[in-house]
C-alpha cells in the first residue's frame, strides 16, 4: 500500500520535470519555426525558406562545409582505424598515452587551438633552430588553409572518432580476424580494408555522423582561418537578415537531428554528446 | 570507462621499435596539430615584448581589470549553468529511469538529448532570439497574456541571465546522457535489501542512492562547467563579442592584439587551459570513485 503511494508521487514529480524538460526543448524550436514562417506580413508561408535556399552563397558555403566534413570523416579514419587496430593487436603499451591524447580536445577548447595553429601555421615552417624551410605558410593559399581547417576539425572530433572505433573494435576479436586474414595471404592493408572496417562498420557509421554534426555548423576554426562555410555565413546572415537565419537555424537543427537519429539507430545505444558549443 | 579487452599479450617480437612505427602516423599528427600550437602558446606566455623570459604575463592575469573580469563572468556563467544543467539533468534523467516514466518517453528524451547537447552555436544563438529577444515569441506572449515585460523587470538577453539561459539548452541534456547509464547502474536489490530492514524511501535516497550517485553528480557537474567555459560560438553570435567572457577576449585578442602584450594574450590562453585540464582531472578522479558501484 505504501509503496503504490511513494511510487505515484515520484511518477507525479517525474511528469513535472518531463513536460518542463520537454517545454524547453521545444520552446525555442517552435519561436524560431514560428518566426522563419512570417517573412511576408500577415501571411504564413515558406517565404523564408525560398529566399534563404535562392541565395547562391548558401548553396557555395554549405557545399564547402559538407565537403570538409567528408574530408575530415575520411581522414579520420585513414588515421585512427589503423592506429587504434595497430595498439589492440600490436602495442598495447601505446594505450594508455593515446587515449590521453584523444582527450586532449576536451582541454584546449577550438578557440585556444585555432590561436594556436594560426600562430605556428601562418609563418613558414621550417627545421628547428636552423634555416631551412619545409613548407610556406599554409594560411596563405586555399588548399593549405583547407588542409589546416580539416586538420583542426579531426582534433576537434578525435575523442569521439577514437571512441567509437575502439569501442566497435572491442567487440570484434580482430586478433583472430587478421589472424585468418593472414593465412589466406593477405596483406595489412586488405586486412584493414576489407575485414576490419566491415566489421566495425556502425561504429564508424556513429563516429562519421557526430564528426559531421560538429564540422556542417562548426564556425569558431572557420570564422578565423577565414573559410567561407557554412557556420560563419550563417552568422553573417543574421547582421542583416531577419528572417532566412531563422529558417536556415531550423534546418540545421532537423539535420543535427537526422544525424543523431541516425547514431540511435546503427548504435542502439545511449546517443553521444559533443559540439561546437 | 569498463576495460574489456581481450587479453592480448605483446607478441615478444626481436624488434619492437617497429610496432611503434605503426603507430607513427597518429603520433606525427598529433605533435603537428595538437602540441605544436599548444606548446607555441605556452612558450609565448613565458616571454614578454623584449622577448625575455618572464613570469609577468601570469601576474598580470590578476591585476589587468578587463582579464579579471572576463575570468570571473566566464566562471558564473559556466558554474550557474552547470549547477543548474546538472541538477534539473539530473531531475530528468531521473523520472526517465526509475521515476516511473513510460518507457517509450525515455528514447524520445535521450534522443532529443543527443540533439540539444549539440545543437549548439550560432543557430542556438539564433533560436534563442526568436524565443526570449525584445521581439521574440515568450517575451511577447509574457506581455500580452501576462502582461508582465520581463525587460522592463531586469531581464536582457545578451547579457549574463540570457547567455545562461541559452546554455541550459545544451547543458541540461548533457546532464540527461551522461546521468541516464549511472541511474541504470543503481540495483534493485539494493533498494530491496533497504526496505527489507525498513530504511524508509528517504532513507534509501539519503543513505544509499545518494553517497553512490554523488561522485557521479559531481563529476558531471564539471564536465558541464568545462562544457560551458570553451563556448565560444554561441555567445559570439549573441553578442557579436560584447559580453567580455574568456573565449571572446581570447577571440578579440586573436584578431588584433587588444591588450598590446601578446605574451598576455598567451598567458590567458593558457589559464583557460589550465581550468579546463583541473576539471577534467577531477572529473575522471570523480568518476573512478563512482565507478566502485556503478559499472
Amino acid at each position: 500500500m505504501k509503496q503504490s503511494s511513494t511510487g505515484r508521487r515520484f511518477s507525479l514529480w517525474s511528469w513535472v520535470w518531463f513536460i518542463i524538460g520537454t517545454i524547453y526543448f521545444l520552446v525555442p524550436l517552435y519561436a524560431t519555426v514560428r518566426h522563419s514562417l512570417r517573412m511576408e506580413r500577415d501571411v504564413i508561408g515558406f517565404k523564408a525558406y525560398e529566399s534563404a535556399f535562392a541565395d547562391n552563397n548558401f548553396w557555395e558555403t554549405f557545399l564547402l562545409s559538407n565537403m570538409l566534413a567528408a574530408a575530415t570523416i575520411i581522414a579520420s579514419i585513414i588515421l585512427i582505424v589503423p592506429t587504434a587496430y595497430w595498439i589492440r593487436l600490436r602495442l598495447p603499451q601505446a594505450r594508455r598515452i593515446t587515449e590521453f591524447i584523444t582527450l586532449l580536445p576536451f582541454v584546449i577548447p577550438a578557440i585556444i587551438l585555432v590561436f594556436g595553429l594560426i600562430r605556428i601555421y601562418s609563418v613558414p615552417i621550417g627545421i628547428p633552430f636552423t634555416e631551412i624551410k619545409l613548407f610556406q605558410p599554409l594560411t596563405t593559399t586555399h588548399f593549405g588553409t583547407y588542409i589546416l581547417i580539416t586538420a583542426g576539425y579531426m582534433v576537434l572530433a578525435m575523442p569521439y572518432m577514437y571512441r567509437s572505433v575502439d569501442t566497435g573494435m572491442r567487440t570484434v576479436d580482430i586478433r583472430t580476424l587478421t589472424e585468418a586474414a593472414q593465412s589466406l595471404g593477405a596483406g595489412w592493408f586488405t586486412i584493414i580494408a576489407r575485414v576490419i572496417l566491415p566489421n566495425i562498420r556502425s561504429a564508424l557509421l556513429s563516429g562519421a555522423l557526430l564528426t559531421f554534426a560538429i564540422v556542417v555548423g562548426e564556425v569558431t576554426l572557420a570564422s578565423f582561418l577565414g573559410v567561407d562555410a557554412f557556420g560563419p555565413y550563417l552568422f553573417l546572415l543574421g547582421q542583416h537578415r531577419a528572417y532566412e537565419p531563422a529558417a536556415l537555424s531550423f534546418v540545421t537543427f532537423l539535420m543535427t537531428w537526422l544525424a543523431m537519429g541516425l547514431i540511435q539507430l546503427v548504435t542502439g545505444g545511449q546517443g553521444q554528446a559533443a559540439g561546437s558549443h | 570507462m569498463a576495460q574489456t579487452s581481450l587479453p592480448l599479450a605483446p607478441v615478444k617480437e626481436p624488434s619492437e621499435w617497429k610496432n611503434w612505427l605503426g603507430v607513427s602516423p597518429f603520433f606525427l599528427f598529433a605533435i603537428m596539430f595538437i602540441a605544436l600550437p599548444s606548446l607555441y602558446l605556452v612558450q609565448g606566455s613565458f616571454f614578454n615584448q623584449e622577448g625575455q623570459f618572464t613570469l609577468q604575463n601570469y601576474l598580470d592575469l590578476f591585476t589587468n581589470p578587463t582579464i579579471v573580469s572576463a575570468y570571473k563572468l566566464s566562471i558564473q556563467i559556466s558554474a550557474a549553468t552547470a549547477f543548474g544543467g546538472g541538477v534539473f539533468g539530473f531531475l530528468l534523467a531521473y523520472a526517465i529511469t526509475i521515476g516511473g516514466l513510460p518507457r517509450g518517453l525515455r528514447s524520445l528524451l535521450i534522443t532529443f538529448s543527443g540533439v540539444a547537447s549539440n545543437f549548439a552555436g550560432v543557430p542556438l544563438a539564433f533560436a534563442f532570439i526568436a524565443t526570449l529577444g525584445r521581439r521574440g515569441f515568450v517575451t511577447l506572449f509574457l506581455k500580452d497574456a501576462l502582461s508582465l515585460d520581463i525587460y522592463r523587470a531586469g531581464f536582457d538577453l545578451y547579457t549574463f541571465w540570457g547567455l545562461c539561459a541559452i546554455y541550459m539548452f545544451f547543458q541540461f541534456p548533457l546532464m540527461v546522457l551522461i546521468m541516464v547509464p549511472a541511474l541504470d547502474g543503481l540495483k534493485r536489490e539494493w533498494r530491496e535489501a533497504a526496505e527489507n530492514l525498513g530504511a524508509s524511501g528517504l532513507q534509501y535516497w539519503t543513505r544509499i542512492a545518494m553517497p553512490i550517485l554523488l561522485p557521479s553528480i559531481l563529476g558531471s557537474m564539471i564536465l558541464l562547467f568545462g562544457n560551458a567555459f570553451g563556448a565560444y560560438a554561441t555567445a559570439y553570435a549573441l553578442t557579436g563579442g560584447r559580453l567580455g567572457i574568456v573565449t571572446i577576449q581570447i577571440g578579440a585578442q586573436i584578431r588584433g592584439d587588444v591588450l598590446h602584450n601578446p605574451g598576455l594574450g598567451y598567458a590567458m590562453a593558457m589559464g583557460m587551459v589550465i581550468i579546463m585540464a583541473v576539471s577534467l582531472a577531477f572529473y575522471s578522479w570523480l568518476q573512478k570513485i563512482s565507478e566502485r558501484w556503478l559499472r
